[in-house]
C-alpha cells in the first residue's frame, strides 16, 4: 500500500499519514488525497486560463490532457516497457539480454500446452458465445415473455467469474458411480445408467468443460447487444424482403446477418479480448492443473509461484502482441459504426 | 509454501475451535478457557527485568491466526504483560503471507511476526529488516529447542526462535475398525505393506481399500503428496541424504529421491491400495485434503497419512482417541528401531530492537510461555517446539501424542522439506510435479521437471 502511494510526490503528504493504520488515519489520508487532487486540478485550470486566443486554446488542451497522459505514462507505458525489457533478461529477469525466455515459451512441453489451450479458448469462446447469443436473440425476438427470457440468459453476466467457477465446479463434481452424486452432470449420467467421470481431469476435455463456463457467462452479453441490433433493422427492409418471398433461414442469411454485421464483429472481438486474458475461471476450477493452464494464468504462475519473472514477462508480452490486432480491429469497426 | 501453511494454520485453528467447544462442554472448572476470566499464571519476572523498565511500552505482533483462534494466543501473553507492564497488540490477518513483505518493504513492519516457514524467514532476512534474536532468546532456544534452532538461522546468524510445532509422520486409522478386522498397528515398513496387502486380500470386491488420499488444495494443490515423499525419503534414504536433498547438494532427480518416489508410488499409484471411498488413483488429484481421510469413518478406507492437524477435520463429535473412532499411528520406519519424524512449525522474527521487543521475544522462547500456551489452550493444536515444556499440561490426546513424538529421545526430527526449499520449488514446481505425477506422469519425468526448475 505504502509503496503505491510513494509513487506520487511523497514530500507533500506528511509522513505519519502514509503509515495510517487506524480507520481515522485512513480517512484523514483520503481527505488529504482529495484535497491534493483539487489543488492539482485548480492549478491546471488557473494556469490554462492564462492562455488566450486561438493558439492559447491549443495550449489549454495540452494542459488539460497532461495529467491523464502523465498518469498513463507512469501507470501503463512505463510498466509495459519494463515488462518487455524483463522478458529479454533470462529466467529470473536479472541476467544478460537474450531470447531464452521466448525459446523456452515455444519449446518447453508445459508452456506449449499453455499456448495450445489459449488457442482453443480464443477460437471457441467468441464463436460459441456469439452463436448461442445470436440464436437466442432471434428465437425470442418479439416472442411472448421476451423480457423474462432475456433476463434468464443475461443473469450469468452478473455473476463474477470466480463465482461462476465455483458454481460449475459443483456441477462437475465427481463421485464414484456407486455413491450418491453431488455433481449435477454426473448425477444426470448416473440417472441414465452411465458411468460417472472426472470432467476436470482428462485433457483436453477439461479445457472444453472450462470453456462452457465462459460461454455461459458471455452468451448473455452477446444476446443483449445482438438483440438490440436486430430490433434496429428498419421494418421496411424486412417488409421488402418478405414481399420478395424471403423467409426463414434465407431471411437470416441475406437480411438479418448483413444488417447486424458491425454489431456481430464488436461482440466477437470484445469476447475475444476477454477470453485472451481469461484467468479467474482457470484459477478457481483447476488452478491450472491437469494441463488446463492458459497464458494469462501461466504468467502469474511463473512470476509469483515459480520465481521465473522473465518467463512470466515473455508470456505477458505474447499476450500483449496477440491482443493488439484484435483491439485495433475492434476500434476501427466501432468508428465505422459511429 | 505460503498458502500451504495458511491451510495448515486454518486446520490447526479449527482443531482449537473444536477443542474449545469440547472443553466448554466437558468441564466446569477446567480453567482452560482462553481469554476468559481465569487467573493468569504468575511467572518469574527476573529474566525480563534485565531489559529495564518496560512499564507502559507496547509490542505489536502480526500473525496469520485470526479470530476466534487468536484468543488462546492472546491469553498466553498475559503473565508477561502482568509482570512487565508491556501491552501486546495482537493483529491476525488471513492475508499474512502476502501482506507481511508489503508492510516490511513499506517501512511499516510489525515488531514481531510469526513466520510459518523458514523459507519465508530467508526472504525476510534478505530485505535487511529482520533483527537478529537477542542473546537471552538464543540462550532459551539453546536450552529448550536445540533441534529447531537451525531453521531460525540464516547464513550463520540466529534470527527467529521456534514457536509452535506439529508432527506430520502420522497415519490416521480407526482403532475400532482395526480391532473388528483383527489388524495390528504396523511397526515397520514391511509390516505396513503386509497389512495393506492383507486388507486387499480380505476385500476382494474392492469396496474397502487400505489407503485413501487427496491432494487438492486450491492454489496449493499437491502439497500433501510432497509430504508423502519427504516422509518416505527420511525412511528410505535417511536423514543425512534428506538434508542434502533439501539443500540441493544432491539433485532433485538423484537416484535416492527416485527410490523414495517409487516407494510412494507403490502405495499412492497402486490401484489396489487407493483410493478408498473415492475411486481410482486419479481421484487423489481432485479430492481435497480436508475430505481425503473421511472414508475412514464409513469403513471404505482404512489408513490415511496426514499430519497431526488433520484432527481438526473430523466431524464434530468424532471420538478422536486411542481406542475411539479415529486415532493416528506413527508412520513406521524401515525397522522398528529407527524413528525419523517429519514436522513443521512457526518462528518469531523481530523487526525492531527495542528492549520491550527483545523481552517479549525472550518470553515466547521460554518454558513459561510454552506451559502457559498449553494451559490457556484448553484443547488441540497447542504443541510447542519447547522440549522442556511440561507435557502433562496438554489436554488434547493428539497434542499429547505429537509432543511425545517431538520429545522422543530416539526420534530424528526433520523439518518439512518443501517449506525449506526455495519457494519456486517448495511451493511451486514440487506441488505441480506431484499433481502431474498422480494423474499419470512417470517418476523420471516428474523429478527431471522439478530439478530443471531449481533456481541456480
Amino acid at each position: 500500500m505504502t509503496r503505491v502511494i510513494s509513487a506520487v510526490p511523497v514530500g507533500i503528504i506528511p509522513e505519519p499519514l502514509l503509515r495510517a493504520q487506524s480507520t481515522g488515519g485512513k480517512l484523514l489520508l483520503m481527505v488529504f488525497a482529495i484535497i491534493l487532487f483539487a489543488v492539482v486540478f485548480g492549478l491546471v485550470l488557473a494556469f490554462a486560463s492564462l492562455f488566450k486566443g486561438r493558439n492559447g486554446e491549443k495550449v489549454q488542451g495540452a494542459l488539460f490532457a497532461l495529467p491523464a497522459v502523465a498518469l498513463l505514462a507512469v501507470g501503463l507505458v512505463y510498466p509495459a516497457l519494463r515488462t518487455v525489457n524483463l522478458s529479454f533478461r533470462g529466467r529470473t529477469a536479472d541476467g544478460p539480454y537474450s531470447l531464452d525466455n521466448y525459446v523456452t515459451m515455444f519449446t518447453s512441453p508445459e508452456l506449449l500446452v499453455v499456448l495450445r489451450n489459449t488457442a482453443i479458448w480464443v477460437v471457441l469462446v467468441p464463436f460459441l458465445a456469439t452463436a448461442v447469443g445470436l440464436l437466442y436473440a432471434i428465437l425470442i425476438d418479439r416472442a411472448r415473455g421476451e423480457a423474462f427470457a432475456k433476463a434468464l440468459i443475461f443473469l450469468p453476466m452478473s455473476i463474477s467469474m470466480v463465482g461462476a467457477g465455483i458454481i460449475w465446479k459443483f456441477v462437475y463434481e465427481y463421485k464414484q458411480t456407486s455413491r450418491p452424486q453431488t455433481g449435477l452432470l454426473n448425477g444426470v449420467l448416473k440417472l441414465f445408467g452411465l458411468e460417472t467421470r472426472q470432467w476436470l481431469l482428462d485433457a483436453p476435455l477439461n479445457t472444453l468443460m472450462l470453456i462452457v463456463v465462459m460461454v455461459w457467462i458471455q452468451a448473455g452479453f452477446a444476446m443483449t447487444v445482438l438483440s438490440a441490433a436486430i430490433k434496429a433493422i428498419p421494418d421496411d427492409i424486412i417488409e421488402a424482403a418478405r414481399l420478395d418471398g424471403v423467409s426463414g433461414f434465407r431471411m437470416f442469411r441475406y437480411i438479418t446477418l448483413p444488417s447486424i454485421r458491425p454489431a456481430v464483429v464488436v461482440v466477437l472481438t470484445t469476447i475475444g479480448i476477454a477470453t485472451m486474458k481469461i484467468f479467474d475461471i482457470v484459477r478457481t476450477m483447476t488452478a491450472g492443473n491437469f494441463d488446463t493452464s492458459v497464458v494469462a494464468f501461466e504468467f502469474y504462475n511463473q512470476i509469483f509461484r515459480f520465481n521465473a519473472p522473465g518467463v512470466g514477462a515473455a508470456l505477458a508480452v505474447l499476450l500483449f502482441v496477440l491482443v493488439i490486432p484484435v483491439v485495433a480491429y475492434n476500434v476501427v469497426q466501432m468508428r465505422k459504426e459511429a | 509454501m505460503a498458502l500451504n501453511h495458511t491451510r495448515r494454520v486454518a486446520a490447526l485453528s479449527g482443531a482449537l475451535a473444536v477443542a474449545l467447544t469440547a472443553a466448554a462442554c466437558s468441564s466446569g472448572d477446567g480453567g482452560g478457557a482462553a481469554g476468559g476470566d481465569t487467573e493468569a499464571s504468575q511467572i518469574d519476572c527476573a529474566p525480563y527485568e534485565a531489559f529495564g523498565d518496560l512499564q507502559g511500552k507496547t509490542v505489536t505482533v502480526y500473525t496469520s491466526i485470526t479470530a476466534p483462534e487468536d484468543g488462546p494466543h492472546i491469553a498466553s501473553y498475559r503473565p508477561f504483560e502482568d509482570c512487565t507492564g508491556v501491552t501486546i497488540t495482537y493483529e491476525g490477518s488471513k492475508e499474512f503471507e502476502a501482506q507481511l513483505p508489503v508492510r516490511v518493504q513499506g517501512g511499516n513492519a510489525p515488531d514481531i511476526a510469526y513466520l510459518p516457514q523458514p523459507g519465508l524467514l530467508q526472504t525476510m532476512v534478505a530485505t535487511g529488516k529482520v533483527v537478529p534474536a537477542p542473546p537471552e532468546t538464543e540462550a532459551n532456544v539453546d536450552a529448550n529447542m536445540p533441534d529447531f534452532k537451525e531453521y531460525g538461522t540464516v547464513d550463520g546468524t540466529f534470527y527467529a526462535a521456534p514457536l509452535g510445532a506439529n508432527v506430520k509422520s502420522f497415519v490416521w486409522y480407526s482403532p475400532s475398525a482395526f480391532a473388528d478386522a483383527g489388524y495390528e498397528v504396523p511397526t515397520t515398513w514391511a509390516e505396513l505393506t503386509a497389512l495393506s496387502d492383507k486388507i486387499v486380500a480380505d476385500n476382494p470386491d474392492g469396496a474397502v481399500k487400505p489407503w485413501c488420499a487427496g491432494i487438492e488444495s486450491g492454489d496449493a494443490t499437491g502439497w500433501p503428496a510432497t509430504d508423502w515423499v519427504e516422509d518416505v525419503m527420511l525412511r528410505t534414504a535417511g536423514a543425512e541424504t534428506y538434508d542434502a536433498w533439501v539443500n540441493h547438494e544432491i539433485p532433485f532427480n538423484d537416484p535416492a529421491v527416485a527410490e523414495a518416489l517409487a516407494e510412494v508410488g507403490r502405495i499412492l499409484k497402486n490401484p489396489e491400495y487407493v483410493n478408498g471411498g473415492y475411486g481410482d488413483v486419479k481421484t487423489i488429484a481432485t479430492t481435497s485434503f480436508q475430505d481425503a481421510g473421511q472414508p475412514i469413518l464409513d469403513g471404505s478406507c482404512l489408513m490415511h497419512r496426514q499430519a497431526s492437524f488433520y484432527a481438526a477435520n473430523w466431524p464434530e463429535g468424532t471420538d478422536v482417541s486411542e481406542n475411539g473412532e479415529v486415532w493416528a499411528f506413527y508412520l513406521p520406519a524401515m525397522t522398528a528401531d529407527e524413528r525419523p519424524v517429519l514436522g513443521g512449525g512457526e518462528f518469531t522474527a523481530a523487526f525492531a530492537d527495542r528492549p520491550e521487543v527483545k523481552a517479549f521475544q525472550t518470553y515466547l522462547s521460554s518454558v513459561e510461555w510454552a506451559d502457559e500456551r498449553a494451559k490457556t489452550c484448553g484443547g488441540g493444536g497447542c504443541v510447542t517446539a519447547n522440549t522442556n515444556a511440561d507435557p502433562n499440561l496438554l489436554t488434547n490426546p493428539i497434542d499429547k501424542l505429537s509432543a511425545e513424538q517431538l520429545t522422543d529421545e530416539n526420534a530424528t526430527f526433520r523439518f518439512d522439506g518443501s517449506d525449506l526449499m526455495p519457494g519456486a520449488v517448495g511451493a511451486g514446481t514440487f506441488w505441480k510435479g506431484m499433481t502431474d505425477w498422480i494423474i499419470g506422469q512417470d517418476d523420471k519425468a516428474t523429478l527431471d521437471f522439478i530439478e530443471s526448475s531449481w533456481p541456480s
